[in-house]
């Protein structure tokens, strides 16, 4: 099975029953399929006239109580970002499948890149947070794309499935479970206000049509849901609990792979790198070399660097010019050192292993 | 009050200036709501940004006030998410008009089974008194000072070249004609809009010669034509008077539509 087609049948199975895209290469494979799956399960398909409303319909059916997801590439991604701070703001569970090509502008429609890392933590203005995942196989997209529905709901807070073309048009074997595990919203419990979040942050929720009467607006609100735009305390109890909620569940949302905990060379990986870093290990007779792979890059797991306790050099090969460099750089004080590959094609074994040579 | 019930009176004071059209336009939609005999939590209200998407913060009932210009986007995912919700879009003509614009044509075509009703007070309020896309060629504002020099939108007939099944244009001063229309549009399938030219005395009235609320709404009382009455004069080949607009029904039809409830 193809990588984008893997998305769309993890997004069905995770229960997704709403898809608002616009075609843009190369994700629009997901969007094909969801439009020929989901009017067949009693979902909605629709094709928006831009990205800009392609994320507010998905954003929209999500207050409908319908999970709810969008896919696209950096171009339509730049356009979604307005409504994703929105969606930060709202607290409105969706998932919003990025299959990154090259960039900046329309760059390069049918070549790799994970250009857009910084993007989906960051793009929207102001302070939030949210949650990213970056499958490096065509399993994963199917995988990923379920869990990405899971913590949506979970911490009411959009998610990110950090694909690309590598990924997303890649053709590998899959395996569907007959059913997948996907928590639900907390239902608002009664006499809570909309907005009232419980000890992990994370309010109920009321979706619209069950007479709760919920006000969601994107100005700064109180619990209640009403716009409080001056006092500077209701802004800031508002937008430190929307960054506490996933910051303080990093653990909680961690997924990584650790191989090789006790070597001194560590390569860093998310996303496709991690294959040829792979072959590079299997190529090689000795533990020498240690892998760190992310599933989860956003809230990033500082603590997993702490598993290579001889580690002397983090060596991180990327399809994009060193952007989550600075951010493991913070939390460690051996040199880390970006692979930075950009143009669309994956590091070669033999590049990384001159890289290797170079830095041990 | 109209429709005590559906005030959200833990909201008040509201935003809206002394004289403000937007009050009355507020009451006529939830008179006609009122009309339709729609329940709480059937009816969901959503809105851009402007001082007129800040009505449905002032509802009792779910209620989405989401980014400027994507209303209807928003709506068009409720909607089609979960047609057995009434759906109701306050917006404004910098929302609808100019951000907005390629939203709006495209739920019109799309025909998503809504009403829409715009406040178009020629202005861009909230801000401040800016000029908009409707903004009458001539007219003082703070970003045309020597007079708007870019031609102005018809809203309403752009809503009907679009494909919207019930379009209608009244002002503030036709309260009851208001209601009717928006009524009218709640019970016909498809996506409704309804374009109320409204008074804004403060950023628009106040620097076009218009200072007084009554002179605003005399205002544009006198130059709101009936459709019928310029469609007779046209007839007849008699010339349509300088600076009026039509009000009444534009269209009423049929096109397919998408997200009516079953």
């Amino acid at each position: 099975m193809q990588g984008n087609a893997a998305c769309a049948e993890g997004a069905l199975a995770a229960g997704c029953r709403f898809f608002g895209g616009y075609p843009i290469t190369p994700s629009t494979e997901i969007a094909e399929t969801m439009a020929r799956r989901l009017p067949k399960m009693g979902g909605v398909f629709i094709s928006m006239e831009d990205e800009l409303a392609s994320i507010a319909a998905v954003i929209g059916a999500a207050w409908t109580g319908a999970r709810a997801m969008t896919a696209t590439s950096g171009p339509g991604f730049s356009l979604m970002m307005e409504n994703i701070g929105y969606a930060a703001m709202t607290e409105t569970p969706c998932v919003i499948v990025n299959v990154q090509r090259g960039g900046p502008s329309t760059g390069q429609p049918t070549r790799a890149a994970q250009g857009d890392m910084l993007q989906c933590r960051f793009g929207s203005h102001g302070d939030y947070s949210i949650i990213a995942l970056t499958p490096n196989s065509v399993q994963e997209m199917f995988d990923l794309t379920v869990k990405a529905f899971d913590l949506a709901d979970r911490f009411r807070v959009p998610t990110f499935l950090m694909a690309d073309e590598i990924v997303g048009h890649m053709r590998e074997r899959v395996t569907i479970p007959d059913a997948v595990d996907v928590t639900s919203r907390r239902p608002l419990a009664e006499g809570c206000l909309p907005f009232e979040a419980g000890n992990d942050g994370v309010p109920g929720f009321a979706p619209f049509g069950l007479g709760r009467s919920v006000h969601v607006t994107g100005l700064t609100h109180d619990e209640r849901g009403y716009p409080d735009t001056t006092d500077p305390g209701a802004h800031d109890r508002l937008v430190r609990r929307l960054v506490a909620k996933v910051e303080s569940a990093r653990r909680d949302i961690a997924d990584y792979e650790v191989t090789n905990p006790d070597a001194e060379t560590v390569f860093v990986t998310y996303g496709p790198p991690s294959r040829t870093v792979e072959q590079v290990m299997r190529d090689r007779p000795d533990d020498s070399i240690g892998h760190l792979r992310l599933r989860v890059v956003w809230p990033f797991p500082e603590f997993a660097l702490q598993e290579f306790g001889n580690a002397k050099v983090f060596l991180m090969p990327e399809l994009n010019m060193g952007q989550m460099v600075r951010e493991v750089q913070r939390h460690v004080d051996q040199p880390v050192i970006p692979l930075e590959k950009i143009g669309g094609e994956l590091h070669t074994p033999a590049e990384l292993v001159r890289a290797l040579e170079a830095h041990r | 009050m109209i429709a005590p019930d559906w005030f959200r009176e833990d909201r008040l004071p509201h935003i809206y200036c002394t004289g403000c059209g937007n009050g009355t336009v507020l009451n006529c939609t939830l008179a006609a709501v009122e009309e339709m005999g729609w329940e709480r939590s059937e009816t969901a209200f959503i809105s851009g940004i402007g001082c007129s998407s800040r009505a449905p913060g002032y509802i009792l009932a779910d209620s989405l006030h989401t980014t400027h210009g994507r209303a209807l986007a928003f709506a068009t995912g409720v909607k089609m998410a979960k047609p057995d919700l009434n759906v109701v879009v306050f917006t404004g003509d910098g929302d609808l008009a100019a951000i907005g614009g390629n939203h709006f044509i495209h739920a019109c075509r799309r025909n998503v089974d809504m009403t829409v009703v715009c406040m178009n007070n020629q202005i861009y309020g909230m801000t401040g008194g800016q000029g908009s896309p409707t903004t009458p060629l001539g007219a003082i504002s703070t970003t045309t000072p020597y007079g708007a020099s870019e031609p102005a939108f018809d809203l309403a007939e752009l809503a009907v070249a679009a494909g919207a099944n019930y379009v209608a244009r009244w002002t503030s001063y036709h309260v009851k004609e208001l209601t009717r229309a928006v009524t009218t549009g709640m019970q016909t399938p498809g996506l409704a809009f309804i374009e109320v030219r409204t008074q804004c005395p403060t950023n628009y009235g106040r620097h076009n010669k218009l200072r007084s609320v009554p002179a605003m709404i005399e205002h544009l009382r006198s130059h709101a034509m009936l459709v019928e009455k310029r469609d007779r004069l046209a007839r007849e080949g008699r010339p349509i008077p300088e600076g009026t607009f039509t009000v009444g029904e534009l269209v009423r039809r049929n096109r397919p539509a998408m997200g009516v409830k079953q």
